[in-house]
């Protein structure tokens, strides 16, 4: 998802396996996803499909997903793709990693299965060299979007963030890791930027997969920079696996804090990040931002209860909120032009609303 | 006292409990008629676009009922009714959503039903719930487990052929034939409250008996056969009425005098997309349709489609009628179920 990439690829090929990365989404990959996947089917899941097939095109043999439990349709998601691929005709491994049902013996079978004969040791340091390489991303990622908005030069802005990239995937220890990304923020800085000016602060909510990967939002964090706005989402990856998967043993965790915020406008846990959805927005609105955007692919249960309640929290907080839905036949045109009303609205809002103070 | 239950969800499931429960406790029901072409348009005016079609119909019926005077609507939070076991994220957001969609709304009653961890709770929220209108623990009790014995009673009409709707009406005291015999066996599948509700379903099961066939429906079939085949599969299906859907699926794909299988999906509904791939894959030779409606299907389509394939399963039975064993078998196997539990 996004450029988790960088770090899942140093993991795969710490272990010492071949890694074929499915490459980039692309039209292709939705369309083929949406070809063969069921059509009623969310976006993440299409995409995937699609990703799973061009990597099996590039000769990939394994396949290694995530599941779960419910209630959403994501953890059943492995089981309907293996049925899709195999009617194609691919033959493959699938490793899928299931939360513990009855016992960790599973987890623990399927974990040896890829990682061969590697010791905890040696785990548990590549493990903190992914992670590395991830927090760098994210540090750079937070940067684009402080940066881009208020940059003179937007192209070499972004031309600065993806060199960055680039750098973090090669680097080959952890002071190279950072010192890759610091380098290229100091890049961004120094790239003509008007502090003196405000944009307008945007907060993007929404499902962990649109929102996480770009080629599934159109681009829509550097779409609003390149338009002249900080964006500032409501999940960064690093802040996920913190929370679910290692159980807030790296960093302070506001998951709790985020969740009271829901009340009471959601009141128990919906599924997905329906009510992280809601906390945020009204974290958000407290903090003075001047508007919301929810992202999700089409038909996803848990934001279809969210944007169910969004517009009581947009009417008693005073914050516009738009909700933008994926799926394989949304148009970038249409978004963008969707965007561009949306700031508009925005930015009218705000200066009308500056006007009024200084009178 | 007058509480509110809109007749959509999980009133197809539980209406006699909840019913007999209140009116235990000396409170007066209220509910409204089945859905009709306004309700489901209030329900469009209130819903989201992007809400599923039952989900859509449900706020229909809130909207209908609340030009009622009521002291409470009751609007429960549907998590879990099983261990490990779930709805859909949609049901568990089903109160909020309510609250945020209507201006004017008597207070709800809104308890939790999450069994999925422990059924610990749960006695507590049915309390909270008879607290309202008794301060009798005991008589909260027991009107509880009256309820579950009419819900019970209930469950046994619908072993015997009658669909939850007419099975309702019998539990309620009209007096209703069982379904006439045709000469196709048909099953059908779904999310009961899309499929047994006219509206939703475009009458699906009432169009299936008028073209002279057995309608098969989940309830009838016997719990444990469900579960056996349900749990073949490579994957534990973690919603309740998606893994009932498989298992049953299976099961009638098993009987050879079973013709053949429709599937009712919702339009946009997440468990459907995925449990109705799920039994496409597993119905090898047997002939399977998947209807998928939502507000704006028309009857006219869903006719055409149903004769079309009713009058494939007649060919096809007449090519084979040499080779296939009589059917008979089915009705068998269905009669072990009537003594099931
Ligand atoms: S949260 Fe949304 S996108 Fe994810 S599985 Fe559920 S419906 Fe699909
Ligand atoms: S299971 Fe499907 S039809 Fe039912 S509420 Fe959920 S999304 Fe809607």
């Amino acid at each position: 998802m996004g450029n988790s990439y960088i770090a899942f690829k140093a993991l795969l090929k710490g272990l010492d396996l071949e890694v074929i990365l499915p490459p980039p989404i692309t039209q292709r990959t939705l369309a083929l996803g949406s070809k063969y996947a069921p059509e009623c089917a969310c976006l993440p899941l299409k995409t995937n499909v699609g990703n799973f097939i061009e990597a099996l095109e590039l000769g990939a043999d394994t396949i290694v997903m995530a599941g779960g439990w419910g209630p959403c349709r994501f953890g059943y998601y492995a089981q309907i793709q293996r049925g899709i691929l195999e009617d194609l005709g691919y033959s493959f491994n699938m490793v899928v990693f299931e939360p513990p049902d009855t016992g960790f013996d599973d987890l623990i079978e399927q974990a040896r299965f890829l990682g061969g004969g590697i010791r905890f040791k040696e785990a548990l340091s590549l493990f903190k060299f992914a992670w590395n390489k991830l927090i760098a991303c994210e540090k750079l990622e937070k940067a684009i979007e402080f940066y881009l908005p208020r940059s003179e030069e937007k192209e070499q802005a972004l031309a600065v963030y993806r060199q960055g990239l680039q750098a973090i995937d090669m680097a080959e220890s952890r002071e190279e890791v950072h010192f890759c990304a610091d380098q290229s923020i100091q890049r961004l800085k120094n790239l003509s930027c008007r502090n003196d000016i405000q944009p307008l602060k945007i907060g993007l909510l929404g499902e962990i997969f649109t929102i996480l990967e770009p080629g599934t939002n159109y681009y829509i964090c550097e779409t609003l920079g390149l338009l002249g706005v900080e964006v500032k989402r409501s999940i960064y990856l690093t802040d996920w696996i913190n929370d679910h998967l290692l159980a807030g043993l790296v960093k302070k965790s506001r998951r709790k804090k985020i969740i009271k915020r829901a009340r009471p406008y959601i009141n128990y846990w919906v599924g997905g990040h329906g009510r992280e959805t809601v906390g945020y927005a009204v974290e958000y609105a407290r903090r003075g931002y001047d508007g919301l955007i929810q992202i999700g692919p089409l038909t996803c249960m848990p934001e279809i209860v969210a944007q169910t309640v969004l517009p009581r929290v947009s009417e008693d907080k005073g914050i516009p909120v738009m909700t933008l839905w994926f799926d394989e036949q949304s148009s970038a045109a249409g978004i963008q032009t969707r965007l561009e009303a949306f700031i508009d609205m925005l930015q009218r809002q705000k200066s009308s609303y500056s006007r009024e103070v200084e009178a | 006292m007058r509480v509110g239950i809109p007749q959509g969800l999980f009133y197809v499931y539980y209406y006699p409990l909840w019913k007999t429960f209140f009116t235990d406790l000396g409170v007066e029901v209220l509910s409204t008629p089945p859905s009709n072409r306004k309700i489901i348009d209030q329900g469009i005016a209130h819903a989201v676009d992007e809400t599923c079609f039952p989900v859509k119909v449900y706020f229909g019926h809130i909207a209908e009922l609340c030009q009622e005077e009521m002291d409470y609507l009751f609007v429960p939070r549907f998590v879990s009714v099983e261990r490990k076991h779930y709805i859909c994220p949609k049901f568990m957001g089903v109160p909020d959503m309510v609250r945020a969609s209507f201006t004017k709304l008597p207070p709800l009653l809104s308890p939790l039903v999450d069994l999925s961890r422990t059924d610990k709770h749960w006695r507590k929220e049915i309390m909270k719930v008879g607290r309202h209108f008794t301060w009798r623990g005991k008589k909260i009790e027991q009107a509880y487990q009256h309820g579950m014995e009419e819900l019970e009673r209930f469950r046994q009409l619908t072993r015997q052929g009658y669909s939850p709707p007419e099975a309702l009406l019998v539990w309620e005291g009209k007096k209703l034939p069982l379904p006439g015999k045709g000469d196709l066996n048909i099953g059908v599948l779904g999310h009961g409250y899309a499929l047994y509700d006219e509206a939703i379903s475009m009458g699906l099961i009432k169009r299936l008996r008028e073209m002279e066939c057995n309608v098969y429906m989940v309830e009838m079939i016997e719990k444990s056969y469900i579960e056996s085949r349900a749990a073949t599969l490579p994957k534990r299906v973690f919603w309740t009425l998606g893994r009932k859907i498989a298992g049953s699926a299976l099961y009638l794909h098993q009987q050879t005098d079973i013709d053949g299988l429709i599937y009712l999906a919702c339009f946009g509904c997440g468990p459907d997309s995925l449990i109705g791939d799920l039994v496409k894959r597993n119905m090898q030779d047997k002939p399977y349709m998947m209807l998928t409606v939502d507000e704006h299907s028309g009857e006219a389509g869903i006719n055409t489609r149903l004769e079309a394939f009713c009058d494939m399963l007649r060919r096809r039975r007449i090519n084979s009628e040499s080779n296939l064993p009589t059917y008979g078998q089915l009705l068998y196997s269905l009669q072990g179920s009537v003594e099931g539990p």
